[in-house]
């Protein structure tokens, strides 16, 4: 039953003189939960930016559930509706309620009524654990909360994939795992998952594959016992090294 | 000789206040307080100025402030999207366009609409059209540079979530960015509002029947009536009822709205 949603290839993406992708090549299959792990600098944002195109790549190919969204006679607005995406700053439209916030994209892209948008958010509010927050503004939530409401929002489109730039990396400590039960969840009821992030216990757990990128290229990539668990690259080795023991405690 | 800190303190404070006392004392002798009164504090004269100065003049300078303001509201939303325009030429336009509006005197651009267009193209402008026009072009160029960094002002994540989101670049300014850079411009365009029911008063120039004049050509027209100053301080009174409200007003949204902005900042840090 396996189906590609994703496919990525010859992915290459520089800002100034700086190359931040060196050819990149990905297929995520319907259901798969993928983690991307890496340094900072990597370029794993800059990867993830590029499969909806907030960045335009510089060559190379995106294909999301049929669609090439590289191709520039593609309507790209149409195109990004069936990619949910998740930044690490939140970025709810302070303006607006946690309500609003959940049904405007889908009344003014989708077309939806006030009726049919808001049953869709609050059933979505709820599966993030946020109802009865339909009328607070974001800056009265605090970050999970604002994470899991934006989390929500992106649902709300019905998106086949969703894309995850470091969901949990600007909250606080305590603060994380509500957010990373959320995407559990998600994961769980089969939603196809792209995922930049720190957290290895919960790539460990969740993902289908690990991909390991540094320098602008994939290192390494497999399932997670085997990149997370044993991996064969001494770069992968050397970060997880770091990672998973960041007290600067060497011995 | 040898002063202590405290005592230099004493004389320095003293002395201060000593030369303020003279400077009145001189003053209140030296004024012929008669002469002051019935030149600027006419109460007779003040009376005869109601209710006219407040039901024509202020209600005309309000009219012509309001309807200019949102006239070059307008207008300066539209040159400052244009100076953020991806097509060189719009962002050339917009920039000469405010540089220019920004760089003469009001007074010019009065003289140009109320006299020169009308000659150039022979058409004759309404009073009401010409001061809005010319007020609202001064006011466009002010407002275009205040929206333009509101617009900026506004994080960029929120303009990718809403492209993330499936609307297009138009809709998002419209629905998620333009709602914003307002909540952050209000403040300076509430002073901006202010300028400009001063700037209205050059309308004076363009020769105004009765019913039109606004405060400052009833005070000078009433002030030759009555032979006094008194209708000047009066107009001016009545300029103070419209900006000192409106001068508290954007005092109390930049503290409205610098607090939230910081509140903004906690969450992001």
């Amino acid at each position: 039953m396996s189906e590609t949603v994703v496919e990525i290839s010859g992915l290459h993406k520089s800002f100034g003189s700086l190359q931040v992708l060196r050819g990149i090549d990905l297929t995520v299959e319907r259901g798969d939960v993928v983690c991307v792990i890496g340094p900072s600098g990597s370029g794993k944002s800059t990867l993830l930016r590029c499969v909806n195109l907030l960045e335009q790549p510089d060559s190379g190919k995106v294909v999301v559930d049929g669609t090439e969204l590289t191709d520039p006679d593609v309507d790209i607005d149409k195109a990004r509706r069936s990619l949910g995406m998740v930044f690490q700053s939140f970025n709810l439209f302070n303006h607006l309620t946690v309500l609003d916030n959940l049904t405007i994209a889908q009344r003014k892209v989708l077309g939806r009524n006030r009726d049919e948008a808001e049953r869709i958010a609050k059933r979505n509010l709820e599966k993030v654990g946020l109802a009865g927050r339909e009328q607070s503004m974001p800056a009265q939530l605090s970050g999970g909360q604002q994470q899991r409401a934006a989390i929500a929002r992106a649902l709300s489109m019905d998106p086949q994939v969703m894309l995850f730039d470091e969901p949990t990396s600007a909250l606080d400590p305590e603060l994380v795992g509500d957010v990373l039960g959320v995407m559990r969840t998600l994961a769980g009821e089969g939603m196809t998952m792209l995922v930049v992030t720190h957290e290895m216990q919960f790539a460990r757990e969740v993902a289908d594959t690990v991909l390991f990128m540094d320098g602008g290229v994939v290192v390494e990539q497999g399932p997670p016992e085997q990149v997370i668990g044993a991996p064969t690259q001494e770069r992968t080795r050397t970060f997880l090294a770091r990672v998973l023991n960041p007290t600067g405690d060497n011995g | 000789m040898a002063l202590t800190r405290r005592q230099r303190r004493t004389a320095i404070r003293g002395t201060q206040y000593g030369v303020l006392l003279v400077v009145i004392l001189v003053l209140v002798f030296a004024t012929n307080w008669g002469d002051i009164q019935r030149g600027f504090f006419d109460l007779d004269a003040a009376r005869q100025l109601f209710p006219d100065v407040l039901s024509v003049a202020l209600v005309n300078t309000v009219k012509y402030t309001v309807l200019g303001f949102v006239f070059g509201l307008v207008l300066g939303l539209v040159l400052a999207l244009m100076r953020l325009s991806s097509v060189p030429p719009y962002r050339w336009i917009a920039t000469v366009y405010i540089e220019f509006f920004r760089g003469v005197p009001a007074l010019l651009v009065f003289l140009a609409f109320g006299f020169g267009v009308p000659i150039a193209f022979h058409i004759r402008f309404t009073t009401l059209s010409t001061v809005v026009v010319a007020l609202g072009l001064v006011g466009a160029a002010y407002m275009a540079e205040t929206i333009r960094a509101g617009i900026q002002a506004v994080p960029t994540g929120q303009m990718e979530a809403a492209r993330s989101l499936g609307m297009s670049q138009l809709r998002a300014m419209v629905s998620i960015v333009i709602p914003q850079a307002f909540r952050i411009v209000l403040p300076p365009l509430t002073n901006e509002l202010i300028l400009l029911a001063k700037d209205s008063s050059l309308v004076y120039l363009l020769g105004l029947t009765g019913t039109e004049y606004e405060l400052t050509k009833y005070g000078r027209d009433a002030m030759n009536t009555v032979q006094s100053m008194t209708p000047l301080i009066v107009a001016g009174l009545c300029y103070l009822i419209i900006t000192i409200p409106l001068s508290y007003l954007s005092r109390y949204l930049e503290r409205r709205t610098g607090g939230k902005s910081k509140r903004g900042l906690e969450v992001l840090s």
